[in-house]
């Protein structure tokens, strides 16, 4: 009794967020939902894409789980997540992934008077902050990275993300990486902090940096650079001081092997090489490889077409860099697996 | 005589009833009102149906000791209720603090001091914070108190009150502006119309004879507060605080805005935490995994439960006491 109460109850949920969308959305246009990290790329070709064929985007910046979660109730056409699915939870649910785009995530801090890529950190202390054990900017572990730049004696108001977040995913993975500490934190798109104050959203974590002084945080790049933060330089695999660009964010994604994990769902943090970012991440697009609506995904696939053949400019001017040539062929073919529920190619 | 002219009123009655139909009319309006009142019973009852079910997964698991386990922890699947409600009810403690001396204050000033042509403008002026939207509120703490919060009060506060025994540990910590207290704050600004609107009501259902005899034995206008209206409409201003701190308790866009976010208990009340409502604003979209998502709906079932006690209090005692004035 209870159980179909219970049936009932969430089909009703989703009855509703299903209905806030597509009320949303007008006809004829796409619909996605999820990572924030890539919104400003997306934002900035759905823009392009309407002026060229009239068709317009309507793409929810609500994080990469609550990406997951639409695309798996289908209130959307295509879901979008930092943090790649696994291979059998792709199968379970029937979707198929593949990457969209790479950025980087900066650590970002409000320190009066200090500019942006003045400081630098290793991804050590960058953990240790996060862990609680580095309290002050003029800890010693801080300020031996860091000779001549004034670090203030004052508490480090460590910002993170309060929401289920594929950019979490990937920071957390990196600290993972360089910290044995971390282990304990774990790694997923929504941990248990052990310090600091959460913002929702890129945008949230931004706004609170950029609020409150003697903090630190974690955005995408593109949210650094639109919100006019300070990001700090970081010490990579090799050892090396590199700063966020399209060069060290193309330099992490040279060696990686897409064709080894099924799904393309490889994570690129600290990846070696000299000039290497070492907190690059790629994003992900889902969607169903049996379609319900053909039309639809026919409209999304087209979509993303375009932004790997014509987007790679608009990507860049954004600082974040295109899938490589290779990879962007091999995607496409894939494509050819999606499907009408007849078993015909939407494409 | 007398016999033809009842027939006749009971002719004319009836023609009258034909004609607008009123042998339907009023069975059919007195079903539909009921129909309406059944439905809202039927959705309530619905409601907690569906945060029951919604959340048994969570509560098969974690038992009755969800509710004061804290913990929040998504990677390991582990989930306890106990922080996000201990900052509801420390917020909304604040936010009472604040709120309830103010109101008081105000709703006496409008009804015995002030003069009788400025209370219609400044009482509409009160009622209109209520209109402000709490994002309004939200978005307010976070870039003009936050920092003003960084920068003078809580430096002031840890470096005074942040000494003195016991009450020194709710003021310890980082200056970080974001926090308990701001939440709190903010609360405290939001349930002010509404609380000074009960009381004022309250305050004028004293029958003026009360105060007049307390006026003329040679009362202060603070004895008269203490001692005769206050006591004479104690319920009713415990319900309108009560319906203030319901208001309190479910807050959501603002707190968001404002408390941090941070799933950890804390002493200090400078100190990022979380609300029940915040942590649903946050999370509830992005939860993946069923323990999560059931976990999330227990917190709303917990935050459902307490306001509808404190709203029933809050109810019984303003019923209890407009019983009083009328009798």
């Amino acid at each position: 009794m209870l159980k179909s109460f219970g049936k009932f109850g969430r089909a009703g949920l989703f009855a509703i967020s299903a209905l806030v969308v597509a009320t949303a959305a007008q006809a004829g246009d796409i619909s996605g939902a999820g990572a924030t990290f890539p919104y400003p790329v997306y934002a900035k070709w759905a823009d392009a894409y309407k002026k060229e064929t009239g068709i317009g985007l309507n793409y929810q910046s609500i994080g990469s789980g609550g990406g997951i979660k639409q695309i798996k109730a289908k209130t959307v056409d295509f879901g979008a997540s930092d943090k790649p699915l696994k291979p059998a939870e792709l199968d379970a649910a029937g979707l198929t992934q593949f990457p969209m785009v790479m950025g980087a995530i900066v650590p970002v801090v409000n320190l009066p008077g200090v500019k942006p890529g003045e400081m630098k950190l290793t991804g050590k202390v960058l953990a240790e902050i996060y862990l609680g054990n580095i309290t002050k900017w003029n800890d010693p572990q801080i300020t031996a990275l860091n000779k001549g730049v004034k670090l203030p004696d004052s508490a480090i108001a460590v910002v993170h993300r309060s929401d289920g977040s594929g950019t979490t995913f990937n920071f957390a993975y990196y600290l993972n990486a360089v910290d044995s500490g971390w282990s304990k934190v774990g790694v997923d798109a929504s941990i248990e902090w052990p310090v600091g104050l959460g913002g929702k959203g890129n945008e949230g974590v931004s706004a609170l940096v950029g609020q409150t002084q003697g903090s630190i945080g974690y955005v995408e790049y593109a949210y650094a650079l639109q919100n006019k933060l300070t990001y700090s330089d970081m010490i990579n695999k090799d050892g090396k001081t590199v700063s966020p660009s399209l060069e060290s964010i193309q330099a992490a994604a040279a060696n990686a092997d897409w064709a080894s994990v099924p799904g393309y769902g490889v994570i690129l943090a600290d990846q070696p090489g000299a000039k290497s970012w070492p907190m690059t991440a790629a994003t992900f697009i889902l969607v169903y490889k049996v379609q319900d609506k053909p039309e639809n995904a026919k409209e999304v696939l087209n979509f993303f077409g375009w932004a790997y053949d014509k987007g790679g400019k608009m990507a860049e001017d954004l600082i974040y860099v295109p899938m490589p040539k290779n990879v962007v062929s091999m995607v496409k073919k894939s494509w050819s697996e999606i499907k009408d529920s007849s078993g015909k190619p939407v494409l | 005589m007398l016999e033809t002219a009842t027939v006749d009123r009971n002719e004319s009655m009836q023609s009258r009833r034909n004609r607008f139909g009123m042998r339907f009319g009023d069975p059919i309006f007195r079903s539909v009102t009921l129909a309406f009142t059944v439905l809202v019973l039927l959705i309530l009852g619905g409601v907690i149906v569906v945060l029951f079910d919604g959340a048994w997964p969570a509560l098969r698991i974690f038992g009755p000791a969800f509710v004061w386990t804290s913990g929040w922890n998504p990677v390991t699947e582990h989930f306890g209720a106990l922080v996000p409600l201990v900052g509801t009810i420390v917020t909304s403690v604040i936010a009472m603090v604040i709120g309830v001396p103010f109101s008081f204050g105000l709703a006496f000033f409008l009804t015995e001091i002030c003069p009788h042509r400025l209370r219609q403008p400044i009482a509409i002026a009160i009622e209109l914070l209520a209109a402000v939207p709490s994002i309004i509120y939200g978005i307010w703490g976070l870039f003009v108190l936050a920092p003003l919060f960084q920068h003078y009060v809580e430096p002031f506060l840890i470096s005074t009150l942040g000494s003195v025994p016991l009450l020194g540990a709710f003021f310890q910590g980082p200056p970080i502006g974001i926090g308990m207290l701001l939440a709190g704050l903010i609360l405290g600004l939001m349930v002010l119309p509404f609380i000074t609107a009960v009381m004022r009501e309250v305050f004028l259902s004293v029958p003026p004879v009360l105060r007049e005899s307390a006026y003329g034995l040679g009362a202060t206008r603070w004895e008269v507060a203490w001692r005769v209206v206050l006591p004479y409409c104690r319920t009713g201003v415990v319900g309108g605080v009560m319906l203030g701190l319901g208001r309190a308790l479910g807050e959501t866009m603002a707190v968001t805005f404002v408390i941090g976010n941070a799933h950890r208990l804390s002493m200090s009340l400078l100190a990022p935490g979380t609300t029940i409502s915040a942590a649903l604003a946050n999370e509830f979209t992005e939860a993946d995994g069923d323990i999560y998502t059931a976990s999330l709906v227990g917190l709303g079932l917990v935050l459902f439960i307490l306001t509808f006690f404190v709203l029933a209090i809050g109810k019984r005692l303003l019923l209890r006491s407009t019983k009083g004035t009328l009798a």
